[in-house]
């Protein structure tokens, strides 16, 4: 009711429409909490090797399995190592890897399902069918399969799960493009005699990018929690790179006597993915979309 | 009706079809073939040559496919490599062990999550839904081995209540498995039945909001008759599809969730033919998950036909 | 005087805004209902009628809540009842019956089911007496066939149907008050004229009293005996029907009046400055002070009272009502509008057009074969003159849009041929025709929240065509898009506005800028002014009118509103199921002879005049298809002589007003059985 209420007059730019979105997600605590969570883990991925107290690699069997201390806040790993400083670098492969991973997905996710919902017809039905059987062949079979015959390189990784997590977009930005084709302003410009590409620039993109974009949001979190799972299976980033997943699998053998261990990195991985779960929850209401009606597929 | 019907099982047909190619030729293309993986090393000279006799790859890759597909459409995967063994021996016992998992874990899990989903919906905003829903959003976003490490952490280790560790043959009777799959259970179902509840949440939210629940209560129906006359058979059906998509898509999840608690399922075996670079055993996991996917899509749509009455009266017509 | 039933005193009901303030949407609104009574509701959208109807069964909205008052039905407050009480009442004292049956019926429960709940909730019957009434409810709402209709969904009946269900189900608790909120509203002008009289017979027959919550003082004139005006939030006017509609002493309900395009006038009707305001917005002085004629200082800094006027029976809220009664105020009159050049040439020519949305079959597409024999749109031939503004009217599914569509190049033709200028032939393909023609031909459409991208300001919606047509770039565009927001009567400092902060009918000002923006010859009106209010509506169509004056285009003008056609058009084409039935100068269509379809529309129109009773001449069936032989309307037809009705088209006939006539009947027979 109150959207309605002509109340601004003053012209928006790009940047203000940005920072308006960013307050109305941070005028509700879930969303204040998931920005601040998201935040940190930025801030400390990008100035952790300089504030790391020890070696992430040092292994020393004079430190072995030592309960947390003024020393060794969270105490040390079976080989020695500081679990703190490993807890506070091992968010950045993850980060790095599936923030670019999204971005992939999202493009050819967004553009694929675009072309989609505007030709339809049977090319639509085709691309759709065979988008269906990818998204059939569970995504851990599939990842695992790459990466055991791939490599585990993050020039592998990247693609792979930017790949595996784009089919979904396709369905969303097809269903988005679908909807938006439908209306009249569209009709209006194919009769006034647009090209395609000056319909799908300036009519569909900006009608469906908020969709795609929350759809994107959502992903990254999926794609982190993919991501760590590869690695907890072994299948991640190798070691002695340190990263959640992979420090859980290895805490996780001894941890009825030494649970700090494992208790650092799940801390972390969880907050991380609880973060932008709720800031992508946010994002999605501060643009008005509804996407707890979704499937994670 | 019926053409409806079969026109969605061809579907699901052609789908597998194209799993099946996919998977064939992703093993195709990517670099090796399934004797240079699998022997690594030692991948020259007689024993090289032994393998490929074996799997037959001096044959052309479409003659093979199509040998390998009439096979899979008789019941046969062929043999594994590490064991040598026919896949379906290997097969047989893990699926069982999956199935019996995965079933109660779903059977446990949409009750549940249809509860919850309705009680955060009808108490929208209120405590109820605000304390189920942060629960919801916390189970649902924390990977499955976390919460399964967690588990074992407190419930087996700080509390020793249940063991920690399946250690059970992969042969294991029904009732060996129903008394260690407590834990397994648990894990797998939080993150569903979050999912779920959370869909089955807004949709009876958006039922609610709807013209002819309004009509409802000025017609003076009473609250309790209006959510299940009204309000749960129109907010459930559409819920059926997503549903199904969630189930499908957390098969992944059985797999960490088996290896976290060394369950002798599927998933473990998915590790370990990846491990052993077996891949025919692969290709026949891809197609059994997939077909799992497809069948429990094909019977969220069936139950979407039968329940829709859209659809019930085309089939008067017609 | 008769016994009070319901009364509402003092009600407000409100909202907290995101601010925290509290916006009220009702304002210490009073009224009483009588036994035996029919109360009007009348108001634009947004003026709280339905919040009012609704609280009147005491039913809030979620997000609302009543910030003062009451609502005493038999003196018990409503609005203080527990769900348990209002469960009583509801459904069996007062019942409701909604604007949009197709949506307000529950669609995984049949029919027979949703009106047997209301049986077994609001009476002792047994099994099979209810199953006896349900079949009686159905007979009484005159539906066709009620033992098989029980057993039928809601989506398998027409929109007509759906509502004659939901007047059954009220009915069955047999309540002591009747409310219908926009009950007629989205339907056909044939059916929603049927559903009136169907309400007004109930009335009658049962004695109920009745609340009837419009936007439409046509149909509020049809069923009330009392008139409530609510205008943003408040009461401005109550009193006697006949009273408010012949002498309405309020500024805004005379505006209101004087707004409404009417069949016994020709020319346009007078239109109404601004809109109504926003809630929340008016913080002192009268709420219709932007937009009264009548204004005065003290209007804008007190707001009037609502105040009785004994000798009239009337409460009025205007501190100068007193100048409209002495005023010798005239309602029956409109604006003349400057009639077009009938020499002119002819611009535009429709040639034996039909259209087809069957696709065509595989083997017939090889063989080049038409395979649609009985295409939705058939046999068209129009021919439009420069300057003119024709107008295509019927009901839903007779094809008009199908037709403007084509014109525009968006439906390919399957027949015919679309000629412009000089004979060119038109290709039915959009991407054939060269871009003077895509120029030329612009389109407006219903529903300005569709037509309009919501993502582009209003300078970047003008400045598309000005770009793609004129390429205009940098000052130059600006100066362009100035005009013709000028010409729209919108200020410069809309461009940087986007569509969800302009209102409706500005926001259709900005749609028909852009149709003009291309220097257009022709310009083709998909029922363009039915989304809006009436006030706003009468200033488009004068918008409209004014542009054409002065710019010389020429309009093709689809609406299903006969009223609002005899108001713009110089030229009516009336259509039924995609076939023309009668075409000729507009003021002679809406005189007799006509085609029998024609009396049939005529008939069904709901004048803002108690005297002005519809004629009820033909059932409201509704036809998905049009037949494949003889006449088109030969299913409803009232006047159908026999079997040649349905063998053979029928000839054109001309008559001596020069509209031309497809039937059977000859012209002059028809002209003597039409007196």
């Amino acid at each position: 009711m109150e959207s309605n209420l002509i109340t601004e007059d003053k012209q928006k730019n790009k940047l203000e429409k940005a920072f308006e979105i960013l307050k109305t997600m941070a005028s509700k605590p879930s969303g204040l909490i998931g920005l601040t969570i998201v935040l940190f883990h930025v801030v400390l991925a990008i100035i952790s090797p300089y504030i790391a107290p020890y070696d992430y690699k040092a292994i020393s069997p004079n430190t072995m399995l030592l309960a947390p201390s003024a020393e060794h806040w969270f105490g040390t790993d079976s080989l020695g190592r500081d679990v703190f400083t490993r807890t506070i670098l091992g968010g950045r492969t993850a980060l790095t890897v599936t923030f670019f991973g999204s971005l992939i997905a999202l493009l050819w996710g967004g553009l694929l399902g675009i072309f989609c919902g505007l030709v339809g017809g049977k090319i639509d039905d085709v691309v759709m069918r065979v988008v269906d059987a990818f998204l059939s062949i569970p995504w851990i079979l599939a990842m695992l399969l790459i990466v055991s015959l791939l490599g585990t390189s993050t020039e592998v990784l990247i693609p792979a799960l930017g790949f595996f997590y784009g089919k979904g977009i396709v369905r969303v930005a097809r269903a988005a493009t679908h909807d938006v084709i439908a209306k009249d302003f569209i009709v209006s410009a194919r009769a006034r005699g647009h090209s395609n590409m000056s319909i799908i620039w300036n009519e569909i993109i900006p009608n469906v990018r908020d969709a795609i974009l929350v759809e994107g949001a959502m992903r990254w979190s999926w794609m982190l929690l993919g991501f760590s799972s590869l690695s907890f299976l072994g299948f991640g980033v190798s070691p002695p790179t340190p990263d959640w997943g992979l420090m859980i699998s290895n805490a996780r053998g001894l941890m009825s006597f030494a649970y700090w261990s494992v208790i650092a990195p799940i801390v972390g991985l969880s907050s991380l993915i609880i973060g932008i779960n709720l800031t992508a929850d946010a994002f999605a209401k501060a643009l008005g979309i509804d996407r707890s009606t979704k499937a994670p597929v | 009706m019926l053409l409806l019907i079969l026109k969605r099982i061809g579907l699901g047909l052609i789908t597998l079809l194209i799993v099946s190619l996919i998977t064939f030729v992703g093993v195709e293309v990517l670099p090796g073939d399934a004797c240079t993986t699998y022997l690594e090393r030692e991948a020259y000279g007689a024993a090289l040559d032994a393998c490929i006799k074996r799997l037959g790859l001096d044959v052309p890759a479409y003659e093979r496919y199509l040998e390998w597909a009439s096979n899979v459409i008789r019941g046969d995967f062929g043999y594994s490599l590490s064991g040598e063994m026919p896949i379906n021996e290997v097969l047989g016992p893990r699926v069982k062990n999956s199935l019996v998992l995965a079933s109660v874990s779903i059977l446990i899990g949409i009750p549940l999550a249809i509860v919850l989903g309705i009680i955060t919906a009808l108490w929208r905003d209120k405590l109820p839904d605000i304390m189920i829903s942060t629960i919801t959003i916390f189970s649902m976003t924390i990977p499955e081995f976390i919460s399964a490490t967690l588990l074992i952490l407190i419930v087996a280790i700080w509390l020793g209540w249940l063991p920690g560790i399946v250690i059970i043959p992969s042969d294991a009777t029904f009732y060996e498995l129903l008394s260690n799959i407590i834990l397994p259970v648990v894990a797998i179902s939080m993150i569903m039945t979050a999912h779920m509840a959370r869909m089955v949440r807004s949709s009876v939210i958006q039922v609610m909001a709807s013209d002819y629940v309004q009509m409802a209560i000025l017609k003076g129906v009473p609250y309790w008759k209006m959510v299940f006359r009204h309000v749960l058979p129109n907010a459930l059906l559409p819920a059926i599809n997503v549903v199904a998509l969630t189930i499908a898509w957390l098969l992944g999840g059985v797999v960490v969730t088996e290896v976290v608690f060394n369950y002798p399922g599927l998933g473990r075996l998915v590790i370990e033919s990846i491990s052993n670079r077996d891949l025919p055993v692969v290709q026949a996991l891809a197609i059994i998950l997939a077909s799992i996917y497809v069948g429990i899509n094909l019977i969220a749509d069936l139950m979407t036909l039968m329940l829709n009455p859209r659809l019930k009266s085309l089939q008067i017509r017609k | 005087m008769s016994e009070i039933i319901e009364s509402v005193k003092n009600l407000s009901i409100g909202f907290n805004s995101q601010k925290g303030k509290q916006i009220s949407i009702l304002r210490n609104v009073s009224t009483n209902i009588k036994k035996g009574e029919t109360v009007g509701i009348v108001g634009e959208s947004g003026s709280g009628k339905s919040t009012l109807a609704l609280a009147m069964m005491g039913y809030i909205k979620q997000g609302l809540f009543p910030l003062k008052g009451e609502c005493l039905f038999k003196s018990e407050d409503l609005l203080k009842m527990s769900s348990r009480q209002l469960e009583k009442i509801r459904g069996r004292k007062i019942a409701m019956i909604p604007q949009n049956a197709g949506q307000a019926l529950t669609p995984n429960l049949k029919i027979g089911y949703q009106i047997d709940e209301a049986l077994r909730l609001h009476t002792d019957l047994n099994k099979s007496e209810r199953d006896k009434k349900i079949s009686e409810l159905l007979n009484k709402v005159r539906l066709p066939s009620p033992e098989t209709m029980a057993f039928r969904y809601p989506h398998e009946l027409s929109g007509g149907q759906q509502q004659r269900v939901a007047v059954a189900m009220a009915l069955a608790g047999k309540p002591d008050l009747l409310l219908l909120d926009e009950p007629t509203t989205g339907l056909d002008v044939t059916t929603q004229a049927h559903v009136l009289e169907l309400l007004r017979f109930i009335a009658k027959d049962t004695g109920t009293s009745m609340i009837y919550v419009s936007h439409d003082l046509g149909a509020i004139a049809q069923v009330s005996d009392r008139i409530v005006v609510m205008y943003a939030g408040e009461i401005v006017l109550e009193g006697p029907a006949r009273k408010i509609l012949k002498e309405p002493i309020h500024p805004y309900t005379y505006g209101l009046l004087k707004s409404i395009p009417k069949l016994s006038l020709a020319g346009l009707p007078a239109s109404m400055p601004g809109s109504q305001p926003q809630p929340g917005s008016i913080n002192e002085g009268c709420s219709f002070y932007d937009r009264c004629n009548l204004a005065t200082d003290n209007c804008k800094k007190n707001s009037p009272d609502l105040e009785h006027i004994k000798e009239l029976d009337t409460n009025v809220r205007c501190f100068n009502y007193k100048e409209l009664i002495n005023q010798n105020n005239n309602l029956q009159t409109s604006i003349t509008k400057k009639s077009n050049n009938s020499e002119a040439n002819e611009v535009l020519k429709l040639k034996d057009v039909s259209i087809s949305y069957a696709k065509q079959k595989f083997f017939d597409q090889l063989l080049n074969k038409i395979s649609d024999q009985n295409p939705t749109v058939k046999d068209i031939s129009i021919d439009i003159k420069k300057g003119e503004t024709i107008a295509l009217v019927g009901e839903s599914g007779s094809g008009k849009s199908t037709i403007l569509k084509s014109i525009a190049g968006l439906l390919e033709t399957k027949d015919g041929q679309i000629k412009f200028e000089n004979d060119r032939i038109l290709s039915s393909d959009l991407k054939m025709r060269n871009p003077n023609d895509l120029r030329a031909i612009q389109l407006i459409f219903q529903n300005p929240d569709e037509s309009l991208n919501p993502n582009h300001t209003v300078e970047q919606i003008l400045s598309q065509p000005l770009k793609l047509y004129f390429n205009l770039l940098g000052k130059e565009l600006k100066k362009n898009i100035i005009d013709l927001l000028k010409k729209v009567r919108l200020g410069e400092f809309y461009m940087s506005r986007y569509p969800r902060q302009l209102s409706g009918g500005e926001k259709q000002r900005v749609a028909v800028a852009r149709a003009f923006a291309a220097k257009p010859d022709i310009i083709l009106c998909d029922e363009v002014t039915s989304a809006l209010d009436v006030s706003v509506q009468a200033a488009v169509l004068n918008l409209l009118q004014q542009l054409k004056e002065d710019l010389g285009t020429t309009y093709v003008f689809v609406s299903h509103d006969l009223a609002v056609v005899r108001a713009i058009s110089d030229r009516v084409a009336v259509l039924y199921q995609g076939r023309l039935c009668e075409i000729g100068p507009s003021q002679n269509v809406y005189k007799f002879p006509s085609h029998p379809y024609t009396e049939v529309l005529l008939g069904a129109v709901l004048e803002p005049d108690p005297d002005i009773k519809p004629k009820l001449v033909a059932e409201d069936i509704v036809e998905e298809k049009p037949p494949e032989k003889g006449c088109s309307f030969q299913g409803r037809c009232p006047r159908k002589i026999g079997d040649i009705c349905n063998s053979e088209v029928p000839p054109w006939q001309i008559g001596e007003n020069g509209n031309a006539i497809r039937c059977h009947i000859n012209i002059e027979e028809l002209a003597s059985l039409q007196q």
